[in-house]
């Protein structure tokens, strides 16, 4: 079949034709793709009255990969490579939101230790998600030290996913209905290391940023959300909260083993970036707080479900050294044997650190879905920014896109 | 007429429902007969015929709906389950801030050429989904303001969600046109 024709895009005509337009008093601004300040590849079309913003058209896709079109034809358990990619941040958020629809999809219910095993990995990586947004914003708004006491811990929490699978960036840890190592004494250990080196990193990082005047200056009633607005445009997570809506899966919609920890869902009503950046704040200690109560709770015990249920992969040992275990992998790996799934759809959603993560699954009752429809909170904020940047300056434009931390492989999947 | 398959999973509808209510919305709109819930796990759907879908969704969102939290597409071409009158579906995750309550609302579309109406006048959030949903899927939002292709490239011709464009595509990568720094 004869490729289609492609043409270069709206982009090239639309400057054409605004530079034969002189009566017009606005001009136009492109801002990325390649820009410091976007961190990844998105971009902005500005429409300007001097540096005023009157109008901003994000033109994203720059980072499409099809992610979900790979999710029609990889097995389930495969298919974690690909959503560790999405919110690269957050990469064990990810795992957790997509089993968490799978296993709701099987019916599998999991052993005590992996849900505690699940929450202690999702806290880890929204602090760590929280502290990029945090640390990466400052960075833009001129707070150089912060960023470096932010990622400072980020690295300490990369040991903790590389001590627990083999791999510091896209750990690729959990399995259907388990995980792919149990937690050993030297993982919990540089859990620990993180929770101790926290507080000074917290106290830190606040002082540097909420006493520092050119940083209040620059976020203090800057793209104001107001709660009307959060609900109508869909809009979760601290982006959400910090316009009033004290919504938060973790208690209102419980999941995994939320319901036996006790922390509490930090919101303003003020709307703007300083809101935002309070909330992510406050969110790091109530996810120092989880952790600290998970690392004690953390039962023992399996943390597989049965190898019996006939969904988990026996893990290397069984595998190598067992003949049930042997059995069980080749079962599941053959592509014409393997579990059995529903021929139906579910929709499952998780608290991410951006906001409410989902995936609308649908099945053919192969081990590979037939639509793998991700709700990213990226996507959807992204889609507010130029309600919250209208009639703001350009230098503002950090201020709201540190605060709504997008992460474009999310944007774009 | 309507434009779905019945839903593989048990029809259920007892008085202890703790949504009832809102079943009752919609069968207040679309009359007892037409009402089509089903329940897998804990979602609760309901399908919609794809004329009625506006009248269904303003109504939900009258009586409490205020958040429109996911919208997306399903292409169900050569799907296993039962056999259904549309190829398309789209489905509306709504939920409400207060009450918690979820619904999720589907409606099918069909070729030639599949035309919906847009979520927009009540939803703003509805605009990139729909957006994107007619970029993977081609299905038309009738009443959306700004209508583009959202992810993939303003000339490209083909809706690749669709279950008949291969998983490698048909060579737009490899036949993209460059430019040389001559001709730029």
């Amino acid at each position: 079949m004869a490729a289609p024709a492609m043409g270069m895009g709206l982009d090239e005509t639309d400057l054409e034709a605004e530079e034969q337009d002189a009566t017009r008093a606005t001009w136009t601004l492109n801002f990325g793709p390649q820009h410091p300040a976007t961190h990844t590849t998105l971009r902005l079309i500005l429409e300007l009255d001097g540096e005023r913003i009157v109008k901003a058209t994000p033109d994203i896709g720059y980072l499409h990969s099809g992610f979900e079109k790979l999710g029609e034809h990889l097995t389930f358990n495969q298919y974690v490579t690909i959503v560790d990619r999405k919110n690269y941040i957050s990469p064990p958020m990810n795992e957790v939101a997509w089993f968490h629809a799978v296993e709701k999809l099987l019916e599998v219910e999991l052993t005590p230790r992996c849900q505690y095993i699940r929450v202690i990995i999702s806290e880890l990586a929204r602090m760590s998600d929280h502290l990029l947004c945090t640390g990466a914003a400052a960075l833009d708004l001129g707070a150089f030290t912060a960023f470096l006491y932010s990622f400072n811990l980020r690295e300490l929490i990369y040991d903790v996913y590389e001590e627990m699978s083999g791999y510091r960036f896209h750990p690729g840890y959990l399995r259907i209905g388990g995980v792919l190592y149990d937690f050993n004494e030297r993982v919990l250990d540089r859990i620990r290391k993180v929770l101790d080196a926290f507080p000074k990193v917290y106290a830190d990082v606040s002082k540097l940023l909420f006493r520092n005047r050119i940083f209040l200056d620059r976020v203090r009633g800057i793209g104001v959300l107001t709660k009307e607005q959060a609900l109508a445009h869909s809009c979760s997570g601290p982006l959400a909260r910090a316009s009033g809506v004290t919504y938060d899966l973790r208690k209102d919609e419980p999941y995994l083993c939320y319901p036996e920890l006790d922390f509490d869902v930090p919101y303003t009503t003020e709307g703007d970036s300083w809101a935002r950046f309070i909330v992510r704040m406050e969110e790091l200690r109530q996810s120092h707080r989880i952790l600290e109560q998970a690392i004690r709770k953390l039962p023992t015990g399996p943390v597989n479900v049965p190898i019996a249920e006939k969904f988990p992969l026996p893990d290397k040992l069984t595998a190598y050294n067992s003949m049930e275990g042997l059995i069980q992998h080749f079962e599941l790996i053959m592509p014409n044997r393997g579990h059995q799934s529903p021929v139906d759809e579910v929709y499952a959603a998780v608290e991410s650190p951006n906001g409410e993560l989902g995936y609308y699954l649908v099945t053919d009752g192969t081990q590979s879905g037939w639509r793998v429809r991700t709700r990213p909170p990226s996507f959807i904020h992204f889609s507010v920014f130029p309600l919250l940047i209208k009639d703001h300056l350009i230098a503002d434009i950090v201020a709201v896109l540190g605060s709504l931390n997008i992460i474009a492989a999310e944007l774009d999947r | 007429m309507s434009t779905t398959g019945a839903p593989s999973s048990t029809e259920t509808q007892t008085e202890t429902d703790p949504q009832a209510a809102t079943l009752a919305v919609i069968a207040g709109v679309l009359g007892e007969g037409g009402l089509k819930p089903s329940r897998f796990r804990d979602n609760l759907r309901v399908h919609v015929p794809a004329g009625r879908l506006f009248e269904v969704l303003s109504a939900l969102k009258a009586s409490g709906f205020n958040w429109l939290i996911e919208l997306g597409g399903t292409d169900y071409l050569g799907y296993p389950g039962p056999a259904r009158a549309s190829r398309f579906e789209v489905h509306y995750v709504l939920k409400n801030s207060t009450t918690r309550e979820r619904i999720i609302i589907k409606t099918g579309v069909n070729d030639p050429d599949p035309t919906l109406a847009s979520a927009y006048p009540l939803w703003p959030g509805a605009d990139w989904m729909e957006r994107e949903v007619f970029d993977m899927y081609g299905i038309r939002f009738e009443g959306h303001p700004d209508l583009r292709r959202i992810l993939m490239p303003e000339g490209f011709a083909a809706f690749p969600l669709r279950k008949d464009y291969p998983l490698r595509g048909r060579g737009e990568r490899h036949n993209f046109p460059r430019l040389t720094r001559g001709e730029t």
